[in-house]
């Protein structure tokens, strides 16, 4: 089984959020990056797991500059075997997608997992995207997967439940909680990760579809008001007459 | 034109179908265009559609679309769009939307922005806005194509149920065989999903324990609420996996959000920041969750919960 495993780029979860050049561009002064933590905790995992069992073999491919190859490499010492990067600015789902369904298909990949959403721009859209270019079923919000053969068997979120779906190979999933457990590289693979391949590609050139014309911070709320321990009728009283919201 | 593709559950419209009309409806009157509506499988009243805002229903009645399959539903989408000339198709930003949104924007060569919570700013260039960073900003997208897809985020606006039946239109076109089949589907009964929850009592690890999640069932219970956790509480196996809510769990916008012992760290702010009023209850009056909060009461939880729970049903009673 060849498994192809998206991973991308997003800022730490604590970093704070600002913009420059009149709130056109993320401001990514003294931000941290990291993994996306649905496509390392999970997507990378259960490729791993499967490969572990069953032998194949696990490539990342991420659509990014190189600042990507921190990243990339991390995903390398948790244990995938090879390395694709896309030498281009990520600037909308499309363009990416169409990026990671071109190596998929010129490569034979059997299988595309991919995180469920990216925590920066929170599309959930690159997934189905790639899963349509290929012409290939797509699960969503993946949180258990068993490969029998070429048949799998899929447990997805949904709203209120889970529902399981079976499908064939080749197919690509999107991965959600408790689809693996999280691994923490160790020295063992850190020093490996050096020497797995990372490939830096050009990109085909598909256009994008989007643009950011420009970004908003929320507004601060306003000071919290605070009623007195004893006196939930008073919290009553403030959220029906003043919230009008009970 | 606009099409809504409109959920349903058990042939009924779903709420998120609902807004997604509503969206449409109100895109259609800002844009002078007409919006008309896509129901795919069995369902009991597909003319209720006109009443949040569909000029006609569009109603594909095959059974083949009751499991659902993104595939399957994509071939009935955009063969409506197209045969239509839709320059705007509406979905919703639930587990089966998001599912779809990437693949019919790919099979209509269009621009797509997903889980959108207010109307387009202007149709010409598309410009529309939707959170990013994870609730921490927003972003406004241009759509650069003649075609938008969009997805409309739960719980952004209230369906408006202001229209009249609309007639139905029959379409035949039978669901096309797919390599991937929903064999079980396991729904907890008679909860309102967090995502489409207008009420929300969630807890965290100042309960100490499950044991202690009484007192916050009785609240949410006189609240019609449903229950989230912070991602410990669901870590430690104290609540289920899919009540957790922040930045790798659920992100929900309800009306009302009442954090209890929650500290309100930045990822789970970023999965709550959008609700419309935030109670947070606490003993430590450091804790940051009271900087976003609406109302806050500094107190034991043990005690507080239970006073409040019982405020609500003093006032209920009275009317
Ligand atoms: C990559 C990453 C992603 C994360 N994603 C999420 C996420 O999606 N969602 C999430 O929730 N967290 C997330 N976290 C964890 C987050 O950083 C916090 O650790 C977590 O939210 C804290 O949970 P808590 O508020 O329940 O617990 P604590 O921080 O321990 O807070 C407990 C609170 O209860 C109060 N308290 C205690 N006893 C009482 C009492 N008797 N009465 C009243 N108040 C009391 C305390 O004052 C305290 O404020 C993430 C962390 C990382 C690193
Ligand atoms: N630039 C990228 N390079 C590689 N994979 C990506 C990139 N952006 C998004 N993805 C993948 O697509 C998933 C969904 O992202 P999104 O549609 O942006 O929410 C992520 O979890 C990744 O697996």
């Amino acid at each position: 089984m060849k498994i192809l495993v998206a991973v991308s780029k997003t800022p730490d979860t604590t970093a704070k959020i600002g913009f420059t050049d009149d709130n056109t561009r993320f401001d990514t002064n003294g931000v941290q990056f990291i993994m996306n933590p649905y496509d390392e905790w999970y997507a990378l995992v259960r490729a791993l797991e499967l490969k572990e069992a069953q032998g194949g073999q696990v490539t990342v491919i991420s659509v990014g500059e190189v600042d990507c190859d921190q990243i990339v490499r991390k995903a390398l010492a948790i244990g995938a075997d090879d390395a694709i990067r896309v030498d281009m600015a990520p600037s909308d789902a499309y363009s990416v997608a169409a990026e990671i369904a071109h190596h998929a298909r010129t490569s034979n990949y059997d299988l595309v997992f991919l995180g469920k959403e990216s925590i920066d721009y929170n599309g959930s859209e690159v997934g189905a995207m790639v899963a349509e270019i290929l012409d290939w079923p797509f699960i969503s919000y993946a949180n258990k997967l068993e490969l029998n053969g070429s048949v799998a068997t899929v447990n997805r979120e949904v709203e209120g439940g889970v529902e399981t779906v079976e499908t064939t190979v080749p197919f690509v999933l999107s991965a959600a909680k408790d689809l693996a457990e999280q691994r923490i590289p160790n020295m063992r693979g850190i020093m490996m990760a050096k020497t797995k391949p990372l490939n830096v590609v050009q990109p085909t050139g598909e256009l994008a579809r989007i643009r950011i014309a420009q970004y908003t911070l929320p507004k601060e709320k306003s000071s919290v008001k605070l009623v007195d321990a004893d006196n939930m009728d008073e919290l009553v009283r403030l959220l029906k007459e003043e919230a009008k919201i009970l | 034109m606009i099409l809504v593709f409109v959920e349903t559950i058990n042939g009924q419209i779903k709420k998120a179908g609902l807004e997604a009309l509503t969206y449409g409806k109100k895109l259609a009157e800002k844009a002078g265009l007409s919006c008309k509506a896509l129901v795919l499988g069995p369902a009991s009243d597909p003319s209720a559609c006109g009443i949040y805002g569909a000029s006609v229903t569009i109603h594909i009645a095959d059974a083949g679309y009751t499991p659902f399959d993104s595939q399957t539903y994509t071939n009935a989408i955009t063969e409506v769009a197209v045969k239509e000339g839709a320059t705007v198709v509406i979905l919703s930003h639930t587990a089966n939307g998001k599912s779809l949104v990437g693949r019919v924007a790919v099979r209509l060569k269009a621009g797509s922005v997903s889980g959108v919570g207010e109307l387009p700013s202007q149709m010409s260039p598309f410009t529309v806005r939707k959170g990013a960073f994870s609730g921490k900003a927003f972003a406004d997208y241009q759509i650069l194509t003649p075609i938008s897809v969009l997805s409309v985020m739960g719980n952004a606006l209230q369906p408006e149920a202001t229209g009249v039946a609309a007639p139905v239109v029959n379409l035949e076109f039978p669901a096309t065989p797919s390599r991937s089949k929903v064999v079980k589907v396991d729904k907890v009964e008679g909860i309102v999903p967090l995502p489409e929850a207008t009420v929300v009592v969630s807890g965290g690890r100042g309960l100490k324990g499950p044991e202690n999640w009484g007192i916050l069932e009785d609240l949410a219970d006189v609240l019609n609420a449903t229950t989230a956790c912070s991602r410990p509480v669901a870590d430690s196996g104290w609540r289920p996996h899919h009540e957790h809510v922040g930045q790798t769990g659920i992100a929900i916008r309800p009306n009302l959000y009442i954090a209890i012992g929650i500290s309100g760290a930045i990822q789970h702010l970023a999965g709550v920041n959008r609700s419309k009023v935030i109670v947070v209850i606490n003993k430590d009056s450091e804790a940051p969750f009271f900087k976003a909060a609406d109302y806050g009461v500094v107190g034991d939880l043990f005690e507080v919960v239970p006073r409040l729970t019982a405020a609500i049903r003093k006032s209920q009673a009275a009317g």
